[in-house]
């Protein structure tokens, strides 16, 4: 395998690592977080309260690791990979939320959101035929 | 007036953040090996760059910025504009980050946004 396919694989796995933590995360600490009552936002105290409530549910705790190997994967892939290739590219994650929803949680999809979806995979899909790299290594 | 303002700070505070940590990361250099003990290396060297903590910092100020604005607006009116990012995010790119953002590129950014939009707005 050539080094410029080796590094565009790498890429894209990092991606769809990306894609993975970042969704679970988000899903984890949503519902996690709506568990305790959510953050109310009318009064600083009771922001902060519902913070620290939050910090008292598994289901959060989850949530902030998958986040945190989410930006571990963003760190990594932004060693080597353009930021405005990974940035776009990682927007195919609306695309997969919507899908996985209608798929495994039976959640009713318009065809506007429909639309949305193709055109973030048209969109990505361009971004994806682009070099992932247009910088010179500095060392 | 000050919804813009702090949508404002979300979107660029955010991309500014993102492009700060890519130039940490850039600084590093292309990670190859991802065993954990080679990425632990990796994450001391990175805390070790001032790009990175000023990235962080930017990153903490839209995130708050963002639940502020949240709790005023509703998220389909705040989420869709934010998805501006994409657009900031490539002209600071290739601003600050010399990086070659070709035709193709530009309108598969373009597209990512209006679908963006048209996902949240339906």
């Amino acid at each position: 395998m050539s080094i410029a396919r080796r590094v565009r694989l790498k890429t894209y796995m990092l991606i769809v690592l990306m894609v993975a933590f970042g969704a679970t995360g988000d899903v984890l600490l949503g519902k996690g977080m709506r568990e305790t009552g959510g953050i109310a936002l009318s009064s600083p105290a009771l922001f902060i309260d519902g913070i620290i409530r939050g910090f008292h549910n598994d289901l959060v705790w989850m949530g902030i690791f998958s986040l945190i190997f989410f930006f571990l994967c963003y760190m990594l892939v932004l060693s080597w990979a353009d930021y405005s290739f990974v940035s776009p590219a990682s927007a195919i994650s609306y695309a997969v939320v919507t899908f996985l929803g209608w798929m495994l949680l039976g959640e009713s999809v318009n065809s506007t959101r429909w639309l949305g979806v193709l055109v973030i995979c048209l969109g990505v899909f361009l971004v994806g035929h682009t070099p992932t790299r247009t910088t010179p290594e500095i060392e | 007036m000050r919804v813009w303002i702090l949508l404002a700070i979300v979107v660029l505070a955010g991309t500014a953040g993102e492009i700060s940590v890519t130039r940490a990361m850039k600084r590093i250099g292309e990670v190859h090996q991802f065993n954990p003990r080679a990425l632990l290396k990796v994450l001391g060297r990175a805390f070790r760059i001032g790009w990175m903590w000023l990235g962080l910092a930017l990153l903490a100020m839209a995130f708050f910025s963002l639940l502020a604005l949240l709790s005023w607006e509703n998220v389909s009116f705040v989420v869709p504009l934010t998805a501006l990012s994409y657009v900031v995010g490539a002209l600071m790119a290739k601003l600050f980050l010399k990086e070659k953002v070709d035709r193709i590129r530009w309108m598969g950014v373009l597209l990512v946004v209006v679908g963006v939009v048209l996902v949240w707005v339906g």
